[in-house]
């Protein structure tokens, strides 16, 4: 059972590694869209604080999706998905499997980035740590809804817009939590239920979002 | 035993094939026969369980194949018209990570083996982007030669195979044969395979 | 070419026998919504009193309300179909929910026009994101999202059973998407007039709503009905039985 886990994540930590511009497409993404903001508003301090926790969490789930469409497409395309499906292992498992390997190189580098551009938003240092802590705990949920998606448009014409039609309105709950936990530590409350909020939905993700990808592959493979 | 019912597949609102029946029992052979068009791909796709027939089943040992998830598909290995190849893997890679996906952690070793018996030995180590057509099929192929399923499910094999390769194929074939597996295969050339019994299925 | 003659048809709930049934059907699922309509209305307009705070404009809550709750009522109807779909492979149901989506898009586009309209008289602005309000437009969103998908993939059978599964889960998340955003708006002190609780709920009122809920329900009911029909003769298109009908003419 493990064994085929760790051959999934390891394939595709593999081809991440030999295709490292995909990944850095995702982050560069990402610093765009934040630096975009204070150009567009006001280099104001106190204005940007206040637009920091919004900005910076729709800046992460649109670079979370924008890296969505290329989770199954490719396996979808070679093959790889078809033997997938065909092996004895569960493909429920296999999924997270690849959910897990997007995670660490769509999320976790968005994680990992949040408290530099969280800087440049003249955030306050406890503000920062509670940054990366939702954007931690959240961006797990994203990545594991995002895979419904990017597994029902498989073979679509205009899948990417599909996919973010389709994600994006499922994503705002964790949008809500993640960036009221961040917005609640900068005027001084307890970010805590926010928090606790946050980590439900992932746990909750990982509980029943596998399989409906599982079963949406399927029938994408049909 | 390895069977169909009463099989029928539509495309869209085209009725492809309908009342296919065969029992393919070990160390025989099938045939699937017909034009372009004639749904030989979407039957082979319907034995595997990768699709689900308009009507009728499949039955390996006696079950419907959608009733037993894990049985059906540890003895099974299908081969269809895309390799399931990473163009960015190299092909010892590929044939490695494929194995321990399919639950076998020896692949590593067995598949340079494999891959040295098909005349692979110089690339096994080269991302497979930098293969030909003939060597990525041969790749792909290479997992007849690791893998233990009974069944085995080949769409169009012999294509882009050089003479060489396709009679190193029709041997393996024909040992899986007589090592009581059985086989499903299109083909459009005309290869000789040494099996007990040889059924066809023609589809109009 | 071969045409699909034979397939074996009772292993679905019969796409031939739906046909004519929901054909005899439409008609009174019609006279219904026009009696409940002209009930409800004769009752929001002449019976109920003039609301001595916001004057007539309140009265919209009449269509508001019945349109929201039969926006959410219809998504989970849709889900449903599409559950059965799935699980017993039946197409019928997969065409139900199809038939469904648009009617329910309707209904929650009603529901945000009819509540920013009142909301004009009652905040002086014509959007506030109020609880319900935001809720209705990402329930909008959701709607649309199984729309597009049954309508990009060509397959209808994996059109069917793709956007069947993206309306489980939406249903799945609708009840926490509505919690997030109440929790949300609560936080940021939004609007403070709720829509079902600042008109008291006097009982006239209530049988108003509920005789439109009523008719709008029977009236989806029609619509539906009138839809799955064409979706049928659609993809039954070269079976005999359609080229049969009276209605079709070649």
């Amino acid at each position: 059972m493990n064994g085929a886990w760790i051959a999934v994540v390891r394939r595709d930590m593999l081809l991440a590694l030999r295709r490292r511009s995909d990944v850095a497409t995702t982050l560069f993404f990402f610093v765009i869209v934040a630096s975009l903001f204070p150009l567009g508003v006001s280099p104001e301090p106190a204005l940007l604080r206040t637009l920091a926790p919004g900005v910076l969490w729709v800046a992460a789930l649109l670079a979370c999706m924008l890296s969505l469409t290329r989770l199954f497409a490719v396996d979808y395309a070679d093959g790889t998905l078809e033997q997938m499906v065909l092996a004895p292992q569960s493909l429920t498992l296999l999924v997270l499997g690849k959910v897990f390997a997007h995670w660490l190189v769509s999320g976790l580098p968005v994680v990992l980035l949040a408290p530099v551009l969280g800087l440049q938003y003249a955030m306050p240092n406890d503000a920062l740590l509670v940054l990366v802590w939702s954007l931690l705990l959240g961006t797990p949920a994203l990545s594991l809804i995002g895979a419904i998606g990017a597994a029902l448009t498989l073979g679509v014409r205009g899948s990417g817009l599909l996919v973010a039609l389709l994600v994006l309105p499922l994503y705002v709950p964790v949008l809500i939590f993640g960036s009221g936990a961040v917005a609640a530590s900068q005027s001084g409350l307890d970010a805590g239920a926010y928090l606790s909020l946050l980590g439900a939905c992932s746990l909750l993700a990982l509980a029943l979002t596998p399989w409906a990808t599982a079963a949406a592959l399927r029938i994408a493979v049909e | 035993m390895l069977s169909a019912q009463d099989l029928a597949c539509t495309r869209g609102d085209r009725l492809l094939f309908t009342g296919i029946n065969f029992e393919l029992r070990a160390g025989q052979l099938l045939y699937v026969l017909g034009e372009n068009g004639s749904g030989k791909s979407s039957l082979l796709r319907i034995l595997c369980g990768l699709r689900s027939p308009e009507q009728g089943q499949v039955s390996w040992q006696g079950e419907d194949i959608r009733r037993q998830s894990d049985a059906y598909r540890s003895d099974l290995i299908y081969i269809g018209h895309l390799n399931a190849l990473k163009d960015d893997l190299s092909a010892l890679e590929n044939l490695s990570i494929s194995c321990s996906v399919l639950g076998q952690n020896d692949g590593a070793v067995r598949a340079r083996a494999a891959l040295q018996g098909l005349g692979l030995a110089r690339c096994a180590d080269i991302a497979v982007r930098n293969l030909s057509q003939g060597q990525k099929r041969r790749v792909a192929l290479a997992n007849l030669w690791l893998s233990r399923a009974r069944v085995w499910i080949l769409d169009e094999p012999f294509s882009a195979l050089d003479t060489a390769a396709i009679v190193l194929l029709a041997s393996r074939i024909g040992e899986h044969l007589a090592a009581g597996g059985m086989a499903v295969l299109t083909t459009h050339q005309e290869v000789v395979i040494a099996a007990v019994t040889v059924q066809e299925l023609r589809l109009t | 070419m071969k045409i699909m003659t034979g397939i074996n048809w009772f292993k679905y709930s019969s796409p031939p026998a739906f046909y004519p049934l929901a054909g005899l059907l439409i008609p009174w699922f019609y006279t219904l919504a026009t009696v409940f309509a002209a009930v409800g209305l004769y009752i929001s307009f002449a019976v109920a009193p003039t609301d001595f705070q916001q004057g007539e404009a309140y009265r919209i809550i009449f269509v508001h309300v019945p349109a929201a709750w039969m926006s959410m009522f219809l998504y989970l109807v849709m889900a449903t179909w599409a559950g059965f779909g799935l699980a017993l492979n039946a197409r019928l149901s997969h065409m139900m929910s199809q038939a469904l989506a648009p009617t329910g898009a309707m209904f929650t586009l009603l529901a945000l026009v009819t509540g920013s309209l009142w909301g004009r008289p009652m905040w002086g602005a014509w959007w506030v994101w109020d609880a319900r309000l935001t809720s209705e437009l990402i329930l909008l969103f959701l709607y649309i999202g199984f729309i597009a998908l049954q309508a990009s993939i060509d397959d209808p059978r994996r059109a069917d059973r793709a956007s069947s599964l993206l309306a489980l889960v939406g249903a799945v998340n609708v009840p926490i998407i509505y919690f997030s955003v109440k929790w949300w708006n609560t936080l940021h002190q939004g609007a403070s007039i709720s829509m079902t609780s600042a008109p008291k709920m006097a009982i006239t009122m209530l049988t108003g709503m509920l005789m439109l809920a009523l008719a709008f329900w029977m009236y989806s009911i029609a619509v539906a009905l009138v839809r799955v029909r064409c979706i049928i003769l659609e993809r039954e298109r070269r079976a005999d039985w359609v080229r049969q009908l009276v209605e079709v003419k070649f």
